[in-house]
């Protein structure tokens, strides 16, 4: 299957096979957890034991079945922003793109301007303004996110834009949208696909780091992130409490970036080679 | 006094084995000139680097000996092969713009090559005296002069400069001068019969084009699909061609001075793994014989030392150059189909004044007619082309169809008005969208123009292939499955596709073959005989203006400098700088200049 080409190369099959592992442990988790994830079921933070392979956490739960319900709320959280930065980034960088003067010039300084901001800040200071909840953190990790898409997304298009296919598409008077659609989208889509690794990443570190910070999801939820920072103090009574869900963290990233740049690589080949 | 270059049964092959190019033997002598003459997908490139003993990534020498001035370039020991490179061989590469290091001065560009054979016996003389060979200043302000400082045709100098520093017995150029406008390229071809003259160099001139080498190569080989399949004195070659591939190019190349309809081979040339396993041009051929499926021809030696890969060469025709079919003379209409009246166009840079590109252009296009814009690279002629198709908006003056003036842009003008006005790009590989299929790009404008449902597009999609000769499975195709002279026919169906009474060439045959742009000429002729459509060609090269044109405008700076019919203003020019054009255009000589018989 042509789709799933970038499969072949080594590290998008092993990229592929880890990515799998973590999302079906993320999702799958909740209906083989052993023990309900927010019920103290026995001594705060002791190590492993014979019912309790990772350990109880500070109240007391039992981590591996908190570690298996925690994913679902990165994967989520992280996916949702990352879809939602995406919408709006490679919309603003299509058409500043394709039109060049007046479009380009505003979205662009804006994104600069948007960028400018650190990105905890930013995210700080809207999780007080708007409360902490998980549409704003979904909507401000997008925002962070978005400027940053629209400058690669608008590098690929006005390279596109030159060419003798979109010009043709002009003469013919074609509405920008149609333009946009027909023409472009589909010449800029491996310049975006080869980012997308990257950027999902980045949500991931984004959602973690604001939910660690103690302003996303709140306890008793159960969200590896979370679970790092509500477990700080007990690292050398029970140390799996910690390594156990920044591993995963660790291993969802890795395995991101590996099969987005295999796509990206499989993707740049393709427009070369005959389809 | 032996060979200045000995090449004997060159086989080149890619890493599965594939032969690139085969048996090809070449020998030149000291001080002679060696046109190696072919079309894309020749080989002719990978024998010019075979002649340096290199070949690229992928590639490998398997079979056959490269021997230039007695020492072998062919042995697997790379660094031996390099000390012999620029100094008894070298090479001037096509674009000299990534030719040389934009971070290196000239200066340091030519002591580079010293640098590298300071080891060598050779005495080099001062590294700055060969820019005095090539009529290049060699004072120190000239050598502290950076590549981008210098124009196109200054920069080949230079790489020519570059390549004799060692002075070595032996130079091959590929395709030097394909980069360079027409006056350009008469002023280096000036140069190296000049070197050939004082310092008694042998030369090897790889090019696509016939024209180019007959003023100035003595022999000429010609290559097809990997092999040679015509070699002797050029004048003798171009005059009565044996070869009916030769035969095929000399007619499929234009002259300005005697236009005569331009005849294309059926078929395209086979790549490396294509190639039947007979003679590789047998399925173009006209005078194919059932042993030329079974095995390749032999390089047979005619009595006048002629060589030729065909059996069947005794009966090749002479060349017959038919006249081109007068149109039937158009009287001035009271309404011309378009008019452009006092045009001025102008590219705007952010940084810096406006560039003009363009000033008081008028001029008038009747009905079915043909109007050519001449001029070189800067001339302003694809401005004038975008602006009357709508892509550029001009400073001043106005397009008039029929008697309504048109709105700047192609937004702005009504859907009639975009339908009747179709533009087609010079380059064939840029102008389909490489992820639509070829029915869905030539849909395209039947449906948004002609509003046409799917279907009746279907079966437009279907009429319009065949009028352009592409099979109708090419429609499924995607554009990176075409050749370059397909894809110009898919855009040639896809401007059809909206019925235009008026289609914008720019340069549609620049980036062709002389073979692949004498096919697509034909099918012009054919689209203006049967539909009646009017063409604005924008051309740079004056032979194929001859053959299309009816009246021309030729342009200089963004100014018209002279405009008439066609045959008028090529015969008797009246601007000089019309007058350098024509005189700087290379031409294959009448066959009644040539003295030599076959």
């Amino acid at each position: 299957m042509s789709r799933l080409r970038f499969a072949r190369t080594p590290s998008g099959a092993v990229g592929l096979a880890l990515l799998i592992a973590v999302i079906a442990l993320a999702l799958l988790g909740p209906f083989v957890a052993p023990n309900p994830p927010d019920e103290p079921i026995g001594v705060p933070l002791t190590g492993p034991s014979a019912g309790l392979p990772l350990g109880t956490d500070f109240l007391g739960r039992d981590v591996l079945s908190r570690v298996l319900f925690g994913g679902r709320s990165v994967l989520v959280l992280a996916g949702a922003a990352t879809v939602l930065a995406y919408l709006l980034g490679a919309a603003v960088g299509l058409f500043a793109g394709h039109n060049r003067r007046f479009t380009d010039a505003f979205l662009m300084r804006g994104a600069d301007i948007a960028l400018s901001f650190p990105p905890l800040i930013f995210l700080l200071v809207l999780t007080t303004g708007l409360g902490t909840s998980v549409s704003v953190l979904v909507v401000g990790v997008a925002l962070v996110q978005a400027p940053l898409v629209a400058r690669i997304v608008r590098t690929a298009t006005a390279e596109q834009a030159v060419r003798g296919f979109v010009e043709a598409a002009v003469a013919r008077g074609e509405r920008t949208t149609a333009i946009v659609r027909r023409e472009l989208l589909p010449n800029v889509a491996p310049a975006i696909m080869a980012d997308v690794g990257l950027r999902f990443t980045y949500s991931i570190i984004l959602v973690a780091s604001v939910n660690f910070l103690g302003l996303g999801l709140q306890p008793p939820s159960s969200d590896w992130a979370l679970m790092i920072s509500e477990n700080r103090s007990g690292l050398d009574l029970n140390p799996l409490v910690i390594l156990a869900p920044a591993a995963l963290i660790a291993l969802l990233t890795i395995a991101v970036n590996t099969v987005g740049d295999a796509i990206a690589r499989s993707l740049g080949r393709s427009s070369v080679e005959a389809p | 006094m032996e060979a200045a270059l000995a090449l004997e049964d060159l086989r080149v092959e890619l890493r599965n084995g594939v032969a690139i190019v085969e048996g090809v033997s070449i020998s030149v002598a000291p001080g002679e000139i060696l046109g190696l003459v072919g079309e894309s997908g020749s080989g002719k490139t990978t024998v010019a680097l075979a002649l340096l003993g290199y070949c690229g990534r992928g590639v490998s020498i398997t079979g056959g000996t490269v021997t230039v001035a007695g020492h072998r370039l062919d042995t697997a020991d790379e660094r031996a092969t390099r000390r012999l490179r620029g100094r008894i061989v070298s090479y001037v590469p096509q674009d000299p713009a990534s030719a040389l290091n934009p971070a290196l001065r000239i200066g340091a560009s030519l002591r580079d090559m010293i640098d590298e054979h300071r080891d060598a016996t050779t005495v080099v003389a001062d590294p700055t005296a060969t820019l005095g060979a090539v009529d290049l200043p060699s004072n120190d302000a000239f050598l502290r002069r950076f590549p981008h400082q210098l124009s196109g045709g200054q920069q080949q100098r230079v790489t020519i400069a570059v390549s004799l520093t060692c002075e070595p017995p032996l130079v091959v150029l590929d395709e030097p001068t394909t980069g360079l406008d027409v006056v350009t390229q008469a002023r280096v071809l000036d140069e190296l019969r000049r070197l050939r003259a004082d310092r008694g160099l042998a030369m090897v001139y790889v090019t696509h084009d016939l024209a180019v080498v007959a003023s100035l190569a003595d022999r000429v080989a010609v290559m097809y699909a990997g092999r040679i399949v015509e070699e002797g004195a050029t004048a003798d070659v171009l005059k009565r061609p044996f070869h009916p591939y030769t035969r095929g190019l000399v007619e499929s190349i234009p002259d300005h001075l005697h236009p005569h309809a331009l005849q294309s081979m059926p078929g395209t040339t086979p790549g490396p793994g294509e190639r039947p396993q007979g003679c590789a041009f047998e399925p173009r051929c006209p005078q194919r014989r059932p042993e030329c499926v079974e095995r390749v021809p032999p390089l047979e030696a005619s009595a006048t030392g002629r060589l030729v890969r065909c059996f069947a060469w005794r009966e090749t025709p002479l060349v017959v150059l038919e006249p081109v079919p007068t149109s039937t003379s158009r009287e001035a209409e009271a309404l011309p189909l378009l008019r452009v009246e006092d045009l001025a166009a102008e590219h705007r840079s952010p940084r810096g004044p406006a560039v003009v590109a363009a000033r008081g252009i008028s001029f008038a296009l009747a009905r079915g007619g043909c109007t050519a814009l001449v001029g070189e690279s800067g001339s302003g002629k694809t401005t004038i082309a975008r602006c009357v198709a709508g892509l550029h908006a001009p400073t001043a003056g106005q397009i008039v169809l029929d008697g309504t003036p048109l709105a700047a842009l192609a937004r702005g003008r009504t859907r009639e008005e975009r339908r009747r006005i179709q533009i087609i790009f010079q380059n064939p590989y840029d102008s389909l969208n490489p992820k639509r299929r070829i029915a869905d790009e030539i849909a395209r404008p039947a449906r948004v123009l002609r509003g046409l449902s799917v279907a009746e597009a279907r079966d437009e999609v279907a009429a319009l292939l065949e009028r352009v000769r592409l099979p109708a499975r090419a429609g499924n195709r995607f554009p990176g499955e075409l050749s370059g002279g397909e894809r110009q026919r898919v855009a040639i169906a896809r401007a059809l596709a909206a019925g235009p009474d008026l289609l914008v060439c720019d340069e549609i045959t620049s980036a062709l073959d002389v073979s692949v742009q004498a096919a697509v000429l034909e099918l012009l002729h054919e689209l203006r005989r049967e539909l009646g459509v009017a063409v604005l060609f924008i051309s740079h090269d004056l032979g194929v203006v001859a053959s299309i044109a009816e009246t021309l405008l030729v342009l200089e700076h963004g100014l018209v400098c002279e405009e008439g019919a066609t045959p008028t203003v090529l015969e008797a020019p009246a601007h000089p700088y019309t007058q350098r054009l024509l005189a700087a255009a290379p031409r294959l000589p009448d066959p009644d200049e040539l003295g030599v018989s076959a």
